[in-house]
């Protein structure tokens, strides 16, 4: 193991290392702390210049009260639910067939159609831009979470091909050959000998194209406005125009944007872990 | 005679199912991206020629929009940027391997704190930028009262053209580190413990043990951490939107800032020179897709 | 409030009489409505105001969408080709030419036949495009110096009335360690109100229009001379640090807490540094003083406007909720509760509000009325001309490059 184990060291260094870490995390999550800090004071505080003290009183209740009754946060929320769930269900759909097709089988163009694959994943999506608002203008898909939905489940089958090929490859392939030579059809192979061992990987992405899809702004500004159909990445600029230098409000919006892929990664954590790190060991 | 057909049907498919089943499972998966984003990268090199605002038909110009942004000094701003970015987007790696190496151990709670350290890479970019124009406010950021206290500041990082760009691409280094870090955690757990013990007996440690035995074992790790931090620099947006929205007076635009703020803000509708934008950036990027399919298709060879 | 509702009634019945929307006594429907009033107050005047006009439609579906104000100005486009609402909130000029031009406006002239004409007609040229009419406006605000004036009387000072005036005010206030000026030009806008004033009382109303209308160049003497004068507060260090930080909002803490004296604004932002602990007797307004003696006195008054999108799909509807808007009443009725002025001459001003009866006695002896820089100047240069004017006051040394950059500009945008 390296660094040498920590049990393996000096006394001192071992008390220094377990009191640095605290220390280090803090430091760290600074921003973050200050904001969750910020989320629980009362208006007063800021007005009185009191921005980095213990706040006066605990005004936590009816800040996140205020984000949740009086404002439009509830109703992007319920959009992001229904632009994440939608694309994750979709992109994994899609993927474990592209994966396994890349993955199983050998024909000429497979290596092509897996490089096309990877390639437009890698692409700046920017010059997708254009073209991409042009044509859900044209389909009546403005400014609808189906319109950003499809658009979400098309770029991300990319990185989804990548990753479910890779790990279809890593598969005992004589499971297969043995389910052909007992005479079993395709499509059968897929649905019972290869699907049910792609578990894992379909948990892993699913966690991560969540996290993805729920955090993404880019595409939620050039393709929807509105509360109507816009999830809470971009919700959240306009509650903070709406309360700008309100700032326990804006803190407490932001916290609440982002609790639920923080809350994803922390139950989910093995498999998100898992995910990100695919390829990274050999 | 239908059930002739019917049967002599079914064994065409029947004889050809290997060949044929793969593209029945590629067929949506192609299509879906064949529409949303091969050809739409194809289409922005033709919208590149046209002077088009976005409704009706466009004019063709061809290759005016280049000429424009030949001799746009908002357009070299950018650039100049993305290099930075570029350039600065990559101390993500180094910084994600120290703290790997500082949270490598097993001590109790550990787990928890390598999650903790993760957080930021869950979070949004949008509260990222947010939470980070707080920490750099003038008035009362966490930056400017901490260097109160040595007597310096305070200093404006957002509404100052010097510092603004590498004060987002700091923000951005903060959850970009934690990705890199998780990457590096996992592959020093798959580093071989038996080639550490042969060099601890060579009487290697310390950095020369970092440097000859564990970076080399960590190659795969760091290959994804190089891919993911170079695409990231380039397709950095978000940050910038949320906290300077290119400003003070542009200086913190990056190509794919500008191209949004060209194309699709109040000022612009010039779809046209937004893509011719967006095939600059394009045109970088495509030198590291080069390399990283190049690489990968190493390696496939080496199957 | 129910006698106001009652005469709207009674306006809107007999106009109707003499248009040929057919309804009877109740529109139906549906009416769907897009507005950039996402401050505080203007959200709540709205609200009420169309919470009154559902009242006398009862079987009219309203829904309404309320966008963050900067949010808006790059949506609107976007809302207009593909999913028009049947009423958007918008500004008159030249503001308006981007929509107009390719038709996303409907021309609404019939509803400026007749009395409601008259009682608009102030406004009808900022609202006219090619002999055209395709808005009714809401309301207009004057832009002027709001100041505490407790700190003025402390250190006693009067209002300025000439620009020398204005300096050694600026001065004094330096002296007792005060910036003079709060500013946020994080959105650029707020240094426009600077330079349009600086540029009208130097060079006079007629020169600002030809500037911004592209016929003069930018590296002009004279454009040089209006940023000369600029220069002069900028090395005074009148305006306050790292303005380029903070949006207009952000920047109004420094006047609630004394650090500066003075802000050049508009009058909507009385209400949020009455919000931000100043009280009414603190807090006072002065007309931006004469710089050049002889230059006839322009002043900004922005007008804000509502236009029916030509994708809308309720435009009958839509029409006659403009109507309602522009009658007197309503504009007396939603004006007081936003602190800014009504532009139908049948309304009333609310006397109590010493702001805006101030603002509207200075508009009514102004030479002429500017919409304001991003009005007056096609979009794409008022976006290169606010850059500049941001830049400029960071590093008001760039000015011969900046100038330089501003022409090019406008050649291409104006060719």
């Amino acid at each position: 193991m390296f660094p040498t184990p920590i049990e393996k060291s000096s006394r001192t260094w071992q008390l220094t290392y377990q009191s640095l870490l605290p220390v280090a995390l803090v430091l760290w999550l600074l921003p973050l702390i200050a904001v969750a800090l910020f989320s629980i004071k009362p208006a007063g505080d800021f007005s009185a210049g009191n921005y980095w003290n213990l706040p006066s009183q605990f005004a936590g209740f009816e800040n996140y009260g205020r984000v949740f009754l009086e404002s439009d946060m509830p109703r992007y929320l319920l959009n992001s639910v229904f632009i994440t769930i939608p694309t994750v269900i979709g992109a994994v759909a899609l993927s474990a067939m592209t994966g396994f097709a890349l993955g199983i089988y050998r024909f000429k163009l497979n290596l092509a159609v897996f490089f096309l694959f990877v390639a437009g994943n890698f692409v700046p999506f920017q010059i997708l831009m254009v073209p991409v608002r042009d044509l859900t203008l044209q389909m009546g898909l403005y400014n609808t979470k189906t319109g950003l939905v499809l658009f979400h489940i098309a770029f991300q089958t990319g990185f989804c091909t990548l990753f479910m090929r890779n790990f279809i490859r890593a598969l005992p392939f004589e499971l297969i050959e043995a389910a052909r030579v007992e005479g079993i059809a395709e499509w059968r192979i897929f649905w019972y000998v290869v699907l049910p061992l792609m578990k894992p990987a379909i948990a892993a992405l699913a966690v991560l194209i969540f996290t993805f899809i729920w955090n993404d702004y880019f595409w939620a500004v050039v393709l929807t406005q509105g509360v109507e159909s816009q999830p809470v990445t971009a919700g959240i600029t306009s509650f903070n125009a709406q309360y700008r230098a309100a700032y326990h409000l804006m803190s407490a919006g932001s916290i609440v944007a982002a609790i639920p892929p923080v809350a994803m990664f922390f139950l989910m954590q093995k498999h998100f872990i898992a995910g990100l790190t695919l390829g990274a060991v050999k | 005679m239908s059930m002739q057909a019917d049967h002599s049907n079914r064994s065409w498919y029947k004889r050809n199912e290997i060949a044929l089943t793969p593209w029945l499972f590629l067929i949506p998966g192609i299509l879906m991206f064949l529409f949303y984003v091969i050809l739409p990268v194809f289409q922005s090199f033709y919208i590149s020629t046209l002077d088009w605002d976005g409704l009706g038909q466009g004019t063709s110009v061809g290759l005016e929009n280049y000429r424009e942004l030949w001799h746009d000094p908002a357009f070299y701003i950018s650039l100049r940027n993305n290099l930075i970015w570029l350039a600065l987007y990559l101390l993500a790696i180094p910084a994600g391997l120290f703290i790997a190496l500082f949270l490598n151990q097993t001590v109790t709670g550990i787990r928890l704190y390598k999650s903790l350290f993760f957080f930021p890479f869950v979070i949004s970019q949008v509260v990222v930028g947010l939470v980070f124009t707080w920490f750099y406010d003038p008035t009362f950021g966490l930056l400017n009262t901490f260097i109160g206290w040595f007597g310096f500041g305070p200093i404006n990082v957002l509404g100052d053209p010097t510092y603004v760009t590498y004060g987002i691409i700091a923000a951005g280094l903060w959850p970009q580190t934690a990705y890199c870090m998780i990457l590096y955690l996992t592959g020093l757990n798959a580093v071989d413990p038996e080639q550490i013990e042969a060099a601890r007996l060579d009487g290697a440690k310390g950095w020369r043990m970092l440097w000859y035995v564990i970076i080399p074992q960590l190659k795969p790790a760091t290959f994804i951490a190089f891919v993911v931090t170079v695409i990231g620099a380039l397709r950095s947006f978000d940050l910038i939107s949320i906290m300077t929205n290119g400003g003070p007076f542009g200086e913190s635009r990056v190509l794919s800032f500008y191209m949004f703020e060209v194309a699709l803000s109040e000022y612009g509708f010039r779809m046209g020179y937004g893509a011719a934008i967006a095939v600059v950036l394009f045109l970088i990027m495509l030198c590291f897709i080069t390399y990283f399919l190049y690489s990968m298709y190493k390696e496939e060879r080496g199957h | 409030m129910r006698s106001i509702t009652k005469a709207s009634i009674a306006a809107l019945a007999a106009v109707t009489a003499t248009t040929s929307f057919a309804f009877a006594d109740g529109l139906s429907g549906d009416l769907k409505i897009f507005l950039d009033t996402s401050n505080p107050a203007p959200r709540e005047t709205f609200e009420t105001m169309i919470a009154e006009f559902q009242g006398m439609h009862p079987d009219l579906k309203i829904e309404t969408t309320i966008i963050d104000r900067e949010a808006y100005k790059t949506q609107i486009r976007n809302f207009l080709t593909a999913n028009a609402p049947d009423v958007a909130t918008w500004y008159a000029g030249n503001r308006m030419l981007p929509y107009v031009q390719p038709g996303l406006f409907e021309d609404v002239s019939d509803l400026w036949e007749g009395e409601l004409g008259e009682n608009l007609a102030s406004t009808k040229a900022a609202m006219t495009i090619d002999g055209k009419q395709w808005g009714v406006p809401y309301s207009y605000y004057q832009w002027g110096v709001y100041y505490r004036a407790d700190i003025y009387n402390e250190l006693g000072l009067t209002e300025p009335k000439t620009f020398e005036e204005m300096k050694s005010n600026c001065q004094a206030v330096l002296d007792s360690g005060r910036k003079c000026y709060t500013i946020g030009t994080k959105f650029l806008w707020t240094a426009a109100g600077w330079f349009d004033y600086l540029n009208m009382r130097t060079n006079g109303y007629e020169f600002h229009m030809d500037l911004t209308a592209g016929r003069v160049a930018w590296t002009d003497d004279r454009v040089k001379q209006t940023f000369a004068n600029w220069r002069e507060l900028i090395d005074m260090g009148a305006f306050i640090d790292n303005h380029t930080a903070y949006s207009w909002q952000e920047a109004i803490p420094f006047m609630a807490k004394g650090e500066a004296a003075a802000y050049l604004m508009g009058n909507f932002a009385v209400d949020a540094i009455k919000d931000a602990g100043v009280t009414d007797d603190q807090l006072d307004f002065y007309q931006f003083p004469m710089i050049v003696e002889g230059v006839p006195m322009a002043e900004e008054a922005p007008t804000d406007t509502l236009h029916i999108p030509s994708n809308a799909k309720n435009k009958a509807n839509a029409k006659a909720f403009l109507q309602y808007v522009a009658s007197a009443d309503v504009q007396t009725e939603i004006n007081a509760k936003l602190g800014q002025l009504p532009v139908n001459n049948k309304s009333s001003v609310n006397a109590d509000d010493k702001f805006v009866s101030q603002g509207f006695e200075m508009l009514n002896g102004a030479y002429a009325l500017a919409q304001f820089f991003d009005r007056d100047a096609p979009a794409e240069m008022a976006k290169v001309g606010m850059e500049g004017f941001q830049e400029f006051m960071v590093r008001p040394d760039n000015l011969d490059a900046i100038l330089t950059r501003l022409d090019a500009a406008a050649k291409r945008i104006y060719k």
